[in-house]
């Protein structure tokens, strides 16, 4: 069943119709044989892509969509709903737009924006490395400066995507002044000097390659360099508070997914004569299931449309992925449990949602770190009464 | 070239769809709406065959209020403008008050080229093109999976059981189309915010000119006296395989003229 959804405006619910015909059509069949091969959807982000799915949030004038968070957030979860490597694809593919679309000069933006947002072409977000996880600002990947180039050598890791995509926003040590040391670069797939490790073999999310970037004296102009020297730390965790939001609607979908899947057996899985659906012990957990998916998608509504009126949500968004993130674990082992042995086969896709829904209470700042971010500013709030 | 694709909106396919025990009509309030598959065929056809003879694609829809999203939907996937036959006196027509409806409007809005899917989901009548086409004196190409339009001649090839047929007819002339055709297109972003501004003629029994007494339930020359639930689908046979597996498969599909 659809989740209900109260949207802004007509073009809201087409755009959110548009994205469920698709997802019904193109992706939703194809997701177990992808995921079970390990084979990247790249072509289904193509036609997501063309469909203009590819640059939601971004304005018009290069040729985004100009929707609100509201909006674009929902249409993500629907495609997470339908599969979670096409949504944490596209929510990794926005955040590596949003350094050039909200820190690029016009020149830049001019240049390569368009490109970025017109669907051929797919983003990578490249901030981690070995030494610098939940502590980014650690990051050793070096760019000296040479003539109109920065020389770039170090490896990052984790890179969702790695040797797909077209282009990464990669962050590197410009200086060893700490924090303020860190610049931010674009850097296409094809630079001489970038090579892409072998993928890591993961638990879930297999249809995704996620592997290292190494990078021995590549050379990428300074002009792709995003925002100032030094101000690369900033850029990262002002594009992770809106990638947090991205993945808090993915989360809700594939726990949409989930709880869809277990309501569909217990209708027509029957016990001691019964549909199992009938039984108060299952209805209490089917009930919880959709209370934990229906205010999970409640709190990053909440943090996307404090977004949209311009006020802040760095809070509002740690919130909604912790929130998110641990409701869509919780829902995809309560599937399992809904479906029994049945559920714990390769034969449902259910043991699959459990498996995906592990790595987003880890990625884009891990649930520990998204307590420290609401503690600290829960502490700033505090002082400044 | 003017060509004007008739579009019904459908219960989903996929939705559980019952008759109203008042007045045994399809319960269309109640599922979602969705435009007759056949019809995305209709209109792609259209598309494909306006960007090749600079023509313009006019919708064409009779039903009700709700139908406009699906006018909204045939829009953004590119078609140029609309016209929305919209009444209570129509309800419950049969295919003869809605052939004779859409004739009407259609000679009003003047055509070179319709095109429609050759039936809906939801009645499977399969008629409405023919009917179309005898009302509207023009000649009718049926079952189309190509079409090819050269100067004032339309030429389709026609599904058959053994292939095809090859019929011509001169323009203006009445298509309809099976899902060989074509892939229809889906609607992008910027579509869904072009169909916004595009022009959608909302009319009336009385804007079209249609005599009420001729159409809806009142006016239907067929009329449902009964209809009972789909029963439960039956327990299919099990064979067992003794060495003789193949050939009882045989045997049922022979027994069931599949073979």
């Amino acid at each position: 069943m659809p989740a209900d959804r109260m949207l802004p405006t007509e073009q809201a619910a087409d755009l959110v119709a548009l994205t469920r015909e698709i997802a019904a059509k193109e992706l939703a069949p194809l997701a177990s044989e992808y995921e079970a091969a390990s084979r990247f959807p790249r072509e289904q982000f193509r036609v997501l892509g063309k469909a203009g799915l590819l640059g939601l949030p971004y304005p018009e004038r290069w040729g985004g969509a100009a929707q609100p968070y509201e909006v674009y957030l929902q249409v993500l979860e629907e495609i997470a709903t339908a599969w979670m490597t096409v949504g944490v694809g596209l929510s990794v593919h926005t955040m590596a737009c949003y350094p050039l679309a909200r820190f690029g000069s016009d020149t830049q933006r001019d240049e390569w924006l368009p490109d970025l947002l017109a669907g051929d072409v797919l983003g990578a977000y490249a901030l981690s490395e070995a030494g610098a996880g939940s502590d980014a600002a650690a990051l050793t990947a070096r760019a000296v400066r040479d003539g109109e180039d920065y020389r770039v050598t170090g490896t990052k890791s984790w890179i969702t995507h790695a040797g797909e995509a077209d282009f990464y926003t990669v962050f590197v040590r410009t200086s060893d002044t700490g924090t303020e040391g860190i610049s931010c670069l674009l850097a296409v797939a094809d630079t001489p000097g970038l090579a892409v490790g072998p993928a890591e073999h993961k638990m879930g999310l297999t249809g995704s390659p996620t592997a290292q970037l190494i990078f021995d004296d590549a050379r990428i102009p300074i002009h792709r360099r995003m925002g100032e020297e030094g101000e690369g730390l900033r850029i990262a965790l002002d594009a992770l508070n809106s990638g947090r939001l991205g993945i808090a609607a993915c989360a809700v979908g594939l726990a949409q997914a989930a709880l869809d899947e277990a309501v569909s057996y217990s209708i027509q899985r029957e016990q001691f004569g019964r549909p199992i659906i009938e039984f108060q012990g299952l209805q209490f957990l089917l009930a919880d299931m959709a209370a934990a998916v229906q205010s999970a998608r409640a709190t990053y509504l909440e943090a996307a449309r404090r977004r949209d009126a311009g006020l802040d949500f760095r809070r509002h968004a740690s919130i909604a992925k912790l929130v998110a993130t641990d409701a869509a674990m919780k829902v995809t082992t309560d599937a399992v449990q809904v479906l029994g042995g049945a559920g714990y086969t390769r034969d449902f896709p259910v043991e699959r949602y459990m498996r995906e829904a592990k790595v987003p209470q880890i990625f884009e700042g891990t649930n520990q770190i998204q307590r420290m971010v609401i503690a600290r500013e829960l502490r700033k709030a505090a002082r400044s009464r | 070239m003017n060509i004007v694709v008739c579009v019904k909106q459908v219960p989903d396919t996929w939705a559980e769809r019952t008759l109203r025990p008042a007045d045994s009509c399809l319960d269309r309030a109640s599922v979602d709406g969705v435009i007759n598959e056949l019809d995305e065929y209709a209109i792609e056809e259209g598309l494909l065959q306006a960007e090749a003879h600079d023509g313009e694609v006019t919708i064409l829809s009779m039903g009700p209020q709700k139908a406009a999203e699906s006018i909204r939907k045939a829009l953004s996937m590119g078609a140029d403008k609309a016209v929305h036959l919209v009444d209570d006196g129509l309800a419950g027509s049969d295919a003869l008050g809605t052939s004779l409806a859409l004739s009407t409007v259609l000679a009003r809005i003047g055509f070179d080229l319709v095109i429609l899917g050759a039936e809906a989901t939801d009645a499977r009548m399969g008629v409405l093109p023919a009917m179309l086409a005898e009302r509207l004196r023009v000649p009718q190409l049926s079952l189309a999976r190509k079409v090819e339009i050269d100067g004032n001649t339309v030429t389709v090839h026609r599904l058959t059981e053994y292939g095809y047929d090859q019929v011509v007819a001169s323009l203006p002339a009445v298509v309809s189309v099976v899902e060989k055709i074509n892939e229809p297109r889906y609607p992008s972003f910027k579509g869904i915010m072009a169909a916004k501004k595009k022009p959608v003629e909302t009319l009336s029994l009385a804007d079209a000119g249609i005599d009420p007494a001729q159409v809806g339930l009142g006016a239907a020359a067929t009329e449902v006296l009964s209809f009972a639930k789909r029963p439960p689908r039956q327990a299919g046979t099990i064979v067992k395989d003794e060495g003789d597996g193949g050939s009882k498969a045989a045997e049922f599909l022979a027994a069931q003229k599949f073979i």
